[in-house]
């Protein structure tokens, strides 16, 4: 299981990288892996305000639906538009190619975990 | 997964471990969801050969001069011309109009039927057929002993195009002679077992009944033969597209089973226990196929509109890896259930056309 530690980490398997005042959300190896081929992504729309904590995007393989929550609040800058063709990036890439979307800091959720204490969370549910 | 209770084990439990197979509980049973993928295993169903543990399956036995007696009065599909030897798609109606279970019929020998039933039903089906056993509607006991089999088979589909061209060279009988629905004893790989050109996936292929003991020899030859292993989760979508009910999904002890497109096993011209129940019911809904053209997966649940009105719910739905689009099944009222027309499926909030197709989708 691949857990960057460069990142911080929901234990709702989200990640979040923070460069400045940009942060890049994607999900995590565990998360893709417990999922099964990403068949389906739902982003945010550029411009909308998105709040920690709450569901932003969806995530469907074959068998199931997953929401994706935002580890931070903020505007969304940028969502990765490639993956509507190219969802198994989601899968084969978790952590770069399969990144969903950026968004202007204002605030990070206060549940944000290093990836140790992420390591434990996701140990306790494989 | 919590684990409550106590998880079933089939006999190749240590075989989906050490294959690194993704478990998940189904129906009481510890079982393999998919091994490399879902998608790649669905694939490899259609388009050569993947093998499916499907031990957790309930076997009845039914011997005694009255054994074809008996089934003709517990199911609603005729047993009176199935031969020895061939098998086929039955149900088991309860008294109100609905289904205990649907299940498959084996005629093995003269007065000797096997039923296989739903996993998750064993237990209720068993109690169920045996309280029709001692039946006040029957005029007098009947010479049938009944006995619950599942934990002495194991049971394993071999699914796909290449499947009888890979196990042939290890089987004593000629597999290109065997049509589907027929049911044989059989070598396979030196051991007896009962082979059937049963399964439920839509594709050509074989059922092997064979012993817990067996299984796990039976399960290291297929896969030294490239066979790939498939967990449920394709055997899920592949069972969808070729249009195959579920248990659970598409029937229950209150759904209307004459509402689905397997009505055609119910025979009308013969009487079976709750036939009068099934026959009194009006029919209010339709199962019909929803095809998407776009983006939007449906899925168990969501509701279907007409002209923004609700008419019905999903029963089964998903991405089809063969078809790469969303299909589904749903109960929608009979007046909408119009082939050819479009309904709406209310995904997170918004609305996706859906075509109205057949709930079969996959064209042979």
């Amino acid at each position: 299981m691949n857990i960057p530690t460069d990142l911080q980490y929901l234990s709702s398997h989200e990640w979040l990288r923070l460069e400045g005042d940009t942060a890049t959300v994607g999900i995590t190896d565990f998360a893709q892996d417990q999922l099964g081929d990403v068949v389906y992504v739902e982003l945010p729309t550029v411009g909308q305000m998105v709040v920690a904590g709450n569901t932003v995007a969806v995530v469907e393989s074959v068998k199931t639906a997953s929401d994706i929550y935002s580890p931070v609040t903020g505007k969304v800058l940028e969502v990765n538009s490639s993956l509507t063709d190219n969802t198994e990036w989601v899968n084969e890439s978790p952590f770069d190619k399969g990144w969903l979307f950026k968004v202007a800091v204002e605030d990070l959720s206060s549940e944000l975990m290093d990836a140790d204490e992420y390591q434990k969370v996701a140990e306790a549910e494989a | 997964m919590t684990a409550h209770t106590e998880l079933k084990r089939t006999p190749l439990y240590e075989k989906h471990r050490s294959s690194k197979a993704r478990m998940v509980e189904f129906g009481g049973w510890d079982m393999p969801v998919q091994y490399q993928g879902l998608i790649a295993e669905h694939l490899a169903v259609r388009q050569a050969v993947g093998v499916f543990d499907v031990s957790h399956m309930g076997q009845f036995i039914f011997t005694g001069p009255d054994a074809l007696t008996f089934l003709q009065f517990a199911t609603s599909n005729s047993l009176a011309k199935l031969p020895i030897g061939r098998a086929q798609y039955n149900m088991l109606p309860n008294s109100s109009g609905g289904l205990v279970d649907d299940i498959y019929i084996y005629h093995l020998e003269s007065e000797k039927y096997l039923m296989v039933v739903n996993a998750s039903n064993i237990d209720k089906d068993f109690t169920h057929l045996k309280n029709l056993l001692i039946s006040k509607e029957l005029p007098e006991p009947f010479k049938v002993a009944l006995e619950n089999k599942s934990d002495d088979y194991a049971l394993l589909a071999v699914q796909g195009p290449h499947t009888r061209a890979v196990l042939d060279p290890f089987c004593s009988v000629d597999l290109n002679a065997v049509k589907k629905n027929d049911v044989l004893p059989a070598t396979l790989f030196d051991l007896e077992v009962l082979l059937a050109c049963t399964g439920y996936t839509g594709e050509d292929g074989f059922e092997i009944f064979c012993t817990p003991e067996q299984a796990p020899i039976i399960w290291d030859h297929l896969l030294e033969q490239n066979i790939t292993p498939c967990g449920l989760g394709s055997r899920d979508t592949l069972r969808l597209e070729a249009g195959f009910p579920l248990y659970g999904h598409e029937f229950s002890e209150t759904l209307n089973p004459l509402e689905t497109h397997m009505a055609w096993a119910i025979k009308m011209h013969k009487s079976f226990f709750g036939k009068e129940a099934l026959v009194s019911l009006e029919i209010k809904h339709k199962l019909i196929g929803l095809k998407l053209g776009g983006k939007g997966i449906p899925r168990e649940g969501y509701e279907v509109y007409c002209g923004g009105k609700k008419v019905g719910y999903i029963s089964s739905g998903t991405m089809s890896p063969s078809l790469k689009c969303g299909i589904a099944m749903a109960f929608v009222e009979k007046d909408v259930a119009i082939l050819g027309s479009s309904l709406q499926i209310k995904i997170r909030e918004q609305m996706f056309d859906a075509r109205v197709v057949e709930p079969v989708f996959l064209e042979k």
